[in-house]
């Protein structure tokens, strides 16, 4: 017996969904191994980890309030990772948004109540989007490129916030903390239920997945973003403005990053600071990458790296397993997946070894 | 050539793509300095045929036999690298090398650990001595990304024999050479032979075919059709077993010339690589008429390639459509107003392999009316457009949704040409526009150049294959260095003048020594 890899021509949409699921329980299987070396029992742990992310309507709560700004980045990469933008700033995208919700929604502007909170996500669309544009402007006229500009952009702009909420910013009545005034009421998310954390950016997080799905496949602009990033010549001689394309696809990217900050201050914190963000911007590249770039696929990845989070916080409270087994397991599905692809490339041909010539 | 030994065997090998046979039990033999041509319409199943033998794909059925020591044994299917050990060599219509490498340098990838201090002068000197047995000529120093089309083509072959192949297989290697340059390898595929070594070579080209190969094997929709010793065969059976009919010649009529259509006037193009600079050009097309380009290729054909097609502007001298002055290079606004651009690397600059043969039918358009409203695909006009234009040009492929990667190489061109003539275009730019195409195709698309013409579009054509000029041109034009010539109507013409003015030689100097 021998085993070969054959090229496949094709592979088929139930076959991606069961590589995907495969990817996953692999690499369950696989974190069971530190739990066991832990002295615990893993199926133990996994279902504490369940319990905790969906025992109850608290957790549920807190794990979707995770995946909220999680599908918003994550959408950030895969739209971006399409077109073969690599967009690694949405970190600093996300707190340019949030910024800029802050800046417009802490009562210095005077609006009708109706339209604040269209103003604020607005805002924090733009510059969120501004801060991917630049980028790719630099990348367009200099040749420079952008994984590098995206990447240090989001130290220079932390560095900026912390800058911004120890001084100008600074709430007077923080009783020293470094945040930034806060929201007014009108500027706020409205929370989907009361006592409960998740808020209305969770909708929005769903809605922009939907419109980016749509848009992928019924619209122009998606049509020309995929004839963009699968070959930049042919849609070049065809007549498709690749570069007014590639800046589309950056300000939608960084917009949507941007989003995943307003939601941050205007839906949870209420006013901005320097910790804003665990990262959410890094780990929507993670995100992108498990849903294999599909718009819907991130949200439901969104919701499985929040549920690994969360389940992995209350799990280690309940057994003293570390936490940081969450990060295991999503850095071992993502392995995982990377694994799958391949076997979506190529497929496992078993048969008798002929002689070798 | 059946009494040397056979170094090749295929055995009914049958591969099926979902509900499409691209093979059809083939069986086939290759002897020892043999060289086989393998024909067949476009879609024949050929490239998937050569991709089994080499293990990029695994039949369903039938199995290799390669000729190792002490007799015929079965290569595991599906492994290039048992392919490479047992001595088959391919070389890929795309080439595989690494542009930024020397010449030396990806003859020996893949063959040797990377960092081999030492051993350059071995390797040298055995690269040396297959140039010397061959005749190979080329520089092996210098970058691969610095090499024409043709110096790419040796390395391959190079690389290939460096590896010690008994069979080469080469797939269509002149759709991208220039006449010369197609001599030049044949004489090196002739010495190889007459050295030992087995060769499969396929081509649309039946005179190269009847002039270097030994024996024929003819493809037809994925079974065998026939097979002949090449010292018997003529044009016309060979036709005959590719398409079962004989293909009809296409008549061209006098042109009746209009208005000038399209206009380069004393345009020049600098600071563009890649043999695309121009000096001082004067070119007109006119409404009804077919203008032939000539040259050797990196000429400057790529620069009015580029010009007409709407990615490059005039450094210098004016552009013309319908007498308004052209300024801004814009591909779209010249598709909009009825100008059809045929690149010249169909998989390059053509299609968009991963999207639908639909998607690429619609891509020049997809802003237009015709294919979507305020933003919204209108993916039912787009699909009856690519089913329609499937059907006229005979696109073979399983359907609208086909990717356009799946497509055989003849049939990309054959989308190319649906997508950019289907609309009726006034100026038409057909750069190389049968390249690839089975000789049943080739006439077709000769018929559809000239239907054209007559409907009153104005034609540029460029081609390095005169025959196919002096088939569809009503004028010359030559280019050489940058500079194009007038060479008249083509009626009073004849090659030698042509031949001459491709070496830069003024046309009265080639009136003279013609
Ligand atoms: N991976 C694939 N999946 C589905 N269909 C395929 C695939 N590869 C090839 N085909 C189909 O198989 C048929 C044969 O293709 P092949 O490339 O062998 O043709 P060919 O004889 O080389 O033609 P050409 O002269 O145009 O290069 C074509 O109809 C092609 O569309
Ligand atoms: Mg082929």
């Amino acid at each position: 017996m021998n085993v070969r890899l054959e090229p496949r021509e094709n592979a088929s949409v139930g076959l991606r969904l069961c590589v995907s699921l495969a990817a996953g329980v692999a690499a369950l299987l696989l974190v069971a191994i530190p739990v066991l070396l832990a002295g615990r029992s893993p199926l133990e742990a996994y279902a504490l980890m369940i319990q905790g992310a969906f025992g109850s309507m608290f957790a549920l709560s807190e794990t979707l309030n995770r995946a909220t700004p999680l599908i918003l980045t994550g959408l950030a990469a895969a739209v971006a990772f399409r077109a073969k933008l690599w967009n690694i700033g949405a970190e600093g995208q996300l707190y340019i948004g949030a910024l800029a919700a802050v800046c417009v929604g802490s009562g210095l502007l005077q609006l009708p109540p109706a339209l604040m909170l269209p103003t604020v996500m607005i805002a924090g669309f733009l510059a969120g989007g501004l801060m991917m544009v630049i980028p790719a402007v630099i990348k367009q006229r200099f040749g420079a490129d952008e994984v590098v500009i995206t990447l240090l952009l989001n130290f220079v702009v932390i560095l900026f916030i912390q800058m911004l909420v120890e001084g100008p910013l600074k709430d007077p009545l923080s009783m020293g903390w470094p945040q930034s005034v806060p929201l007014i009421a009108e500027a706020k998310l409205p929370k989907l239920l009361p006592r409960l954390r998740m808020h209305w950016g969770l909708i929005v997080g769903v809605v922009a997945a939907l419109a980016l799905w749509l848009m992928v496949r019924k619209t122009v602009l998606g049509f020309e973003i995929r004839a963009v990033g699968e070959n930049k010549a042919a849609a070049r001689f065809a007549g498709i403005p690749v570069d007014a394309t590639m800046l589309k696809v950056a300000l939608i990217s960084g917009g949507l990053a941007g989003l995943a900050g307003v939601g941050e201050v205007a839906g949870v914190k209420g006013y901005l600071s320097a910790d804003l963000s665990p990262g959410f911007g890094y780990s929507g590249i993670v995100v992108a990458m498990l849903a294999g770039l599909s718009p819907i696929g991130t949200v439901l990845a969104a919701l499985f790296v929040a549920a690994v989070f969360v389940g992995a916080d209350s799990m280690s409270r309940a057994t003293g397993i570390s936490s940081y087994i969450a990060d295991l397991v999503v850095a071992l599905s993502l392995l995982c997946v990377l694994v799958g692809s391949f076997f979506l490339r190529f497929r496992l041909r078993f048969g008798q070894q002929s002689v070798g010539a | 050539m059946t009494d040397t030994p056979v170094l090749l065997s295929l055995s009914n090998i049958t591969k099926r793509f979902g509900a499409l046979t691209a093979n059809d039990s083939i069986s086939l033999d290759l002897h020892r300095g043999e060289i086989l041509a393998l024909l067949g319409e476009n879609g024949a199943g050929k490239t998937t045929l050569m991709n089994i033998l080499f293990g990029h794909y695994v039949q369903d059925e039938g199995d290799v036999r390669v000729l190792g020591n002490g007799g015929l044994r079965a290569l595991p299917p599906g492994s290039p690298g048992a392919a490479l050990r047992a001595g088959i060599g391919m070389v890929h219509q795309h080439f595989t090398l690494a542009e930024n490498l020397s010449g030396l340098a990806n003859i020996r990838l893949g063959t040797e650990p990377l960092v081999s201090f030492g051993r350059e002068g071995a390797a040298r000197a055995k690269v040396q001595k297959i140039i010397a047995e061959s005749g190979l000529d080329v520089d092996l120093e210098r970058r691969v990304a610095d090499l024409t089309v043709g110096e790419k083509q040796r390395i391959e072959i190079l690389k290939a024999l460096y590896r010690d192949a008994k069979v080469l297989i080469l797939d269509e290697p002149t759709a991208v050479l220039t006449p010369q340059e197609a001599e030049g390898l044949f004489a090196v595929l002739r010495r190889l032979a007459a050295n030992g070594l087995g060769v499969i070579f396929i081509s649309h080209k039946l005179g190269e075919v009847l002039a270097v190969s030994h024996r024929i094997l003819v493809l037809r929709g994925g079974k065998t059709a026939g097979e002949l010793e090449t010292a018997v065969a003529d044009r016309r059976a060979i036709a005959d077993l590719m398409v079962g009919k004989a293909v009809a010649a296409v008549v061209r009529t006098p042109a009746n010339p209009g208005e000038v259509l399209f206009a380069l006037e004393d345009v020049s193009l600098h600071g563009a690589g890649g043999g695309r600079a121009l000096s001082g050009v004067h070119l007109t097309l006119r409404a009804g008429e077919v203008v032939g380009l000539a040259g050797v290729s990196g000429n400057g054909q790529s620069g009015i390639a580029a010009l007409i097609s709407g990615l490059a502007v005039p450094t210098s001298g004016t552009m013309r459509l319908y007498g308004d002055t052209v300024t801004r290079p814009d591909p779209r606004a010249l598709v909009a107003k009825g100008v059809a651009r045929m690149p010249e690397d169909r998989q390059h600059d053509g299609v968009v392999g991963t999207m639908s043969v639909a998607d690429n039918i619609a891509i020049e358009e997809v802003r237009s009316g015709a294919f979507s409203r305020m933003g919204l695909l209108d993916r039912k006009a787009m699909r009856e457009r690519a089913a329609s234009a499937i059907s006229a040009y005979d696109v073979r492929c399983q359907g609208p949704d086909a990717e356009a990667r799946l497509l055989s190489g003849g049939n990309v061109q054959k989308l190319i040409l649906a997508r950019v003539l289907e609309r009726g275009p006034r100026v038409i730019l057909a750069n190389q526009p049968t390249r690839g195409l089975d000789v049943g195709a080739q006439a077709e698309v000769h018929r559809r150049i000239l239907a054209a013409r007559d409907r009153g579009a104005a034609v540029l054509v460029i081609s390095e294959d005169l025959d196919e000029l002096f088939a569809l041109a009503d004028r010359f034009v030559v280019v050489h260095a940058g500079e194009l010539q007038d060479a008249g109507p083509s009626d009073g013409l004849d090659r030698g003048t042509i031949g001459l003015m491709m070496a830069g030689q003024g046309p009265a100097a080639a009136e003279l020594a013609s």
